[in-house]
């Protein structure tokens, strides 16, 4: 085990290492590799929400210029088997993924036909020319009439309701009978995008001669994909390899196989020639996996002293048209109901999920899974209590907060919290933004016809999740884990290997800030491979605020190995007892004298010059090391957001004034970068609670398609951020390190509702859904009779 | 299909002269054509900014903007600002207070951001924030961005314009 690491890069803010190349536009996102002989498809996308496909005529468009052919799903069956997501939960109904819709349609937005041409534009122009012939099914929209509907949208599971599941501890019903207080009520989280700014983008060469494969498409998880299109495309799997290079933002998103990697191998393999596809913003908003799009009806019971008694959540995730690889439908809506009950004492909870088919696009992993809506409705619950109990919500937090001596402490659903600070956060959160304070300005501004508010969310997660849990409910893959290689070049510079995959979040830097100390080698002298199936023999990717944690915690096993065989072959080659060998700055020395060596002389000796080392050494040192890291449970991070709003009462716009977030990631590895996933988390949990939404009208249509119509936040809409961090060093972590990259995103849109909540308290509004757009604002206003006449009124 | 035309284009100095059809996109010109894949495509309906250029010295969205309507015009893009080696100021602002993640945003940012520089010679926080607001960002939220622009117009005493990051190599 390598001991604590001493003073060095790690908790440096070292600037990034990948920053040269992409603010100098040399970065390589897979829209910029140029491939001989490329072709480029365009897929024809359904405009139906629900309906059988009758036939296509592509006649005029094979004989349009440039095209190279025309394909519908049994074109590429030959070649692509389909593949499913499996679950080890009772009730589950996987659902296959295919290249091409298959006979029917299930969203607007499937992808249903395949022109390949010469150039982009010459695809899309022979696309006009294709008809596909339909015959419409009923669309299913609403979650919960289609959890009771006749129809299916995939018959052979007999039932739209694609998993449930219950969690429960003590008896729910008696602890609410002795409730003094309940509160509670029917949330509603509508669906989002994760909108990264890089489209979906892939490429497939294949090699006829070696039967060989590579995909570079702009994913978060290479080695998923890589095993999947093993099994779909029945190739040797040291001959498929999947490169995500530059990747443009992913929270999520890409955080999948999709049909449109299949099919461009798929169409690389018969028509032997690379085959690139670069989807546009349409297709990203009707076609990636989307976020939340959940009913949740809940109840708090709490007594007159403000103890937490018992919670209830039933939950109803609308899941879209079905499962998605590998995470299957139950990803988001599962884990909404096993975070629910928070960073709080909560002897008795019941939670209950449905996952529900309906015709909308599959939603699956985004930012913070799961938990901006079972943070957004239980810290909802928590601030109705209060005001009902007249008890401040702070003080109403630090009361049920899971204390210091009841660590490890096992939530109702079940998951295990271990010590992380969560009142600390809470406390340095309200210092910050001088809590106490607020009540009196706000009473001010009221008088002068403002409404302003502030809203707190306080929330825990698991991070790096290890082998005992699986990052999805019952998915039969490894998520756990993570191995690094670490090795001398005989250059004498170092190639870190990881399974790994980059969108953002600077592991170039990080992980060789964490290989630099451990192995005492110079931050310059490091490489980081990632990204790339073929560097490693098993990997899976980067979502889940795994990387930090499990490629950390591998960086450090391994660099701490290597180091000891450097120090073994340096101890031959300068003549000293290994213990007397210390590695530092790229150097070898030999303690106390000025016997030293660059890792590059060291490297040259052992590996080409062959009178350096006794044969004997030879054969069993190795500037190797490899090692596997498995944190088993995973961690604990956990976070206070607060939130001061000011809403006009005329346009009935909410303006954020001021957010502060307080969070515990452990040890942090680079404060910069760490500052930056928290900000842009927030902003998207900020985006969420305001602005952001997908709307399908009642046949399925999509009415949100382009960023005209779904509202990224700019940085107008977003206020300056403040992030203070707390580093409660983390038990059970190597390297102290505890994730955080979704964190924001999950405090946010608490926050946010909290801060309306109390800005319209006056009025008896209480926020139920979200986003809080104007309009839903102005209608909740409106019903009371206090639009524009504030609130002295 | 109409016919081809032939243009002629000053791409960060460098003179071009291509035929091309008259519907093919400014950006895809910059991309495709002469492999300049540092200006990027996030939305191609003028929304994003990310194919943010400067096209006679104004910061213009090559998404919405045809190749031939270049003809003739004098363009920059982020591969006309400092190179990796040799970032310039605005670009090393960037790196230092940590304004890009994913970097897919950055080189519209960039292009923005220089356009604001060279319009103002002092910047509020919330005139950098409005003049950012053309330009979409998935990752930073904004905040590094808005320190790294608000930095380079205190500490930079020179003249900003769209030629200004070759000329700087302090
Ligand atoms: S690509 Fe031009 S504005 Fe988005
Ligand atoms: S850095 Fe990723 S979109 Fe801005």
């Amino acid at each position: 085990m390598p001991t604590e690491a001493g003073p060095g890069l790690v908790g440096a803010r070292v600037p990034r290492r990948e920053d040269p190349r992409l603010l100098s536009g040399r970065g390589r996102y897979v829209d910029d590799l140029k491939v001989y002989g490329l072709l480029h498809v365009a897929f024809l996308r359904s405009d139906h929400a629900h309906a059988r496909i009758l036939g296509v005529d592509a006649d005029s468009a094979w004989r349009m210029p440039g095209v190279v052919g025309v394909f519908s799903a049994a074109d590429l069956e030959p070649v692509a088997r389909s593949i499913e997501a499996r679950s080890r939960m009772k009730n589950h109904h996987g659902t296959p993924i295919f290249a091409l819709a298959r006979d029917t349609v299930r969203y607007v937005g499937e992808a249903v036909v395949a022109v390949v041409a010469e150039s982009r534009y010459l695809a899309e122009d022979a696309l006009r020319q294709v008809e596909i012939e339909y015959e419409p099914l009923d669309a299913l929209v609403d979650a919960e009439a289609a959890a009771e509907a006749e129809t299916h949208l995939h018959p052979e599971a007999g039932t739209n309701v694609l998993a449930v599941r219950e969690f429960s501890r003590g008896d729910v019903e008696a602890a609410m009978r002795g409730a003094a207080v309940r509160v509670g009520g029917r949330f509603r989280f509508r669906r989002k995008a994760a909108v990264a700014l890089e489209n979906r983008t892939c490429l497939a060469e294949y090699d006829r001669g070696g039967r060989s494969l590579t995909l570079h498409s702009s994913t978060q998880v290479p080695g998923i994909v890589k095993d999947a299109l093993v099994e779909i495309l029945d190739l040797y799997d040291h001959r498929v390899r999947v490169v995500a290079p530059d990747v443009g933002g992913g929270f999520g998103g890409k955080g999948s196989l999709y049909g449109e990697e299949i099919a461009v191998c798929a169409l690389s393999l018969m028509l032997d020639r690379p085959v690139k596809w670069t989807g546009d913003r349409m297709e990203d908003l009707t076609s990636t996996s989307q976020a939340f799009d959940e009913i949740v009806d809940a109840e708090l019971g709490v007594d007159n002293d403000g103890r937490l008694l018992a919670l209830s959540a039933e939950v109803v995730g609308d899941v879209g048209a079905g499962s998605i690889y590998p995470w299957t439908a139950a990803l988001e809506p599962v884990q909404v109901a096993s975070f629910m009950p928070g960073p709080y004492r909560l002897p008795v909870y019941r939670g209950s999920v449905r996952a529900v088919a309906t015709n909308k696009p599959p939603t699956g992993p985004y930012r913070g899974v799961g938990r901006p809506a079972s943070t957004f409705v239980m810290e909802r619950l928590i601030d109705m209590a209060a005001r009902r109990l007249s008890i401040d919500p702070m003080a109403l937090r630090l009361r049920n907060f899971v204390g210091k001596e009841e660590f490890p402490y096992r939530t109702g659903s079940g998951i295990v919290w271990d010590e992380s600070g969560f009142a600390e956060c809470l406390e340095s959160a309200a210092a910050r933004i001088a809590y106490e304070d607020f009540r009196e300005r706000q009473a001010e501004a009221r008088k002068r016809g403002r409404w302003p508010g502030i809203g707190i969310a306080s929330y825990a997660e698991l991070t790096g999740i290890g082998s005992r849990i699986s990052a999805a409910p019952g998915m039969p893959i490894n998520t756990g884990t993570e191995t690094a290689t670490v090795r001398v070049e005989s250059s004498g510079r170092i190639s870190a290997i990881f399974g790994v995959a980059s969108h953002g979040q600077g592991l170039e830097t990080t992980l060789a800030q964490i290989v630099a100390d451990d192995l005492g080698a110079r931050i310059e002298d490091i490489d980081v491979i990632q990204g790339d199936s073929a560097a490693v023999p098993h990997s899976t990717g980067t979502y889940a605020s795994r990387s930090a944690v499990i490629a950390g915690g591998a960086a450090r096993l391994s660099a701490t190995a290597l180091r000891e065989q450097i120090v073994e072959a340096a101890s031959h080659l300068l003549e000293a007892a290994p213990g007397d060998v210390e590695v530092r700055d790229s150097m070898v020395h030999v303690v106390g004298t000025d016997r030293r060596m660059t890792l590059r002389e060291l490297a040259r000796a052992f590996y080409s010059e062959m009178d350096r080392i006794p044969k004997e050494a030879r054969e069993t040192i190795e500037l190797a090391a490899s090692k596997l890291y498995d944190p088993f449970f995973g961690t604990t991070a956990s976070a206070s957001h607060i939130a001061i709003v000011d809403i006009d009462p005329e346009t009935c716009t909410v303006k954020i004034e001021r957010f502060v977030v307080a969070e515990d990631c452990g040890r942090m590895i680079n404060p910069l970068v760490v500052d930056g996933q928290v900000h842009g988390g927030v902003a998207q949990g900020i985006g969420a609670a305001l602005y952001e939404e997908v709307v399908h009208d009642e046949s399925g249509q999509i009415l949100t398609a382009s960023l005209v119509d779904y509202a990224v936040p700019s940085a107008v809409e977003i206020p300056p951020l403040e992030v203070i961090h707390l580093e409660t060093e983390s038990p059970s972590t190597l390297g102290g390190f505890r994730g955080m990259g979704e964190g924001g995103a999950i405090g946010a849109p608490a926050a946010v509702a909290n801060a309306i909540s109390d800005a319209l308290a006056p009025l008896g509004i209480e926020i139920f859904e979200l986003p809080a757009t104007p309009e839903r604002l102005f209608r909740m206003i409106e019903r009371t009779g206090n639009h524009r006449r504030g609130m002295q009124a | 299909m109409t016919a081809k035309k032939t243009i002629s284009v000053t791409v960060n100095g460098t003179v071009e002269v291509r035929t091309v059809e008259p519907r093919l996109l400014l950006s895809d010109f910059l991309r495709d054509t002469l492999d300049l894949t540092g200006t990027h495509v996030g939305c191609e309906h003028g929304i994003c900014g990310a194919c943010t250029i400067f096209l006679d010295g104004d910061s213009v969205r090559s998404c919405l903007t045809l190749a031939v309507q270049a003809d003739g015009a004098e363009i920059v893009t982020v591969e006309g600002l400092g190179d990796a080696d040799r970032l310039n100021f605005l670009q090393r602002k960037f790196r230092e207070h940590h304004a890009l993640q994913c970097g897919f945003c950055t080189p519209g940012m960039l292009i923005s951001a220089t356009d604001l520089l060279r319009k103002h010679s002092e910047l509020s926080e919330a005139q950098v924030r409005e003049g950012l607001s053309g330009n979409l960002c998935r990752c930073t939220g904004y905040e590094h961005i808005v320190r790294a622009v608000m930095a380079a117009a205190e500490e930079w005493d020179g003249e900003w314009n769209e030629a200004t990051p070759r000329e700087c190599t302090s």
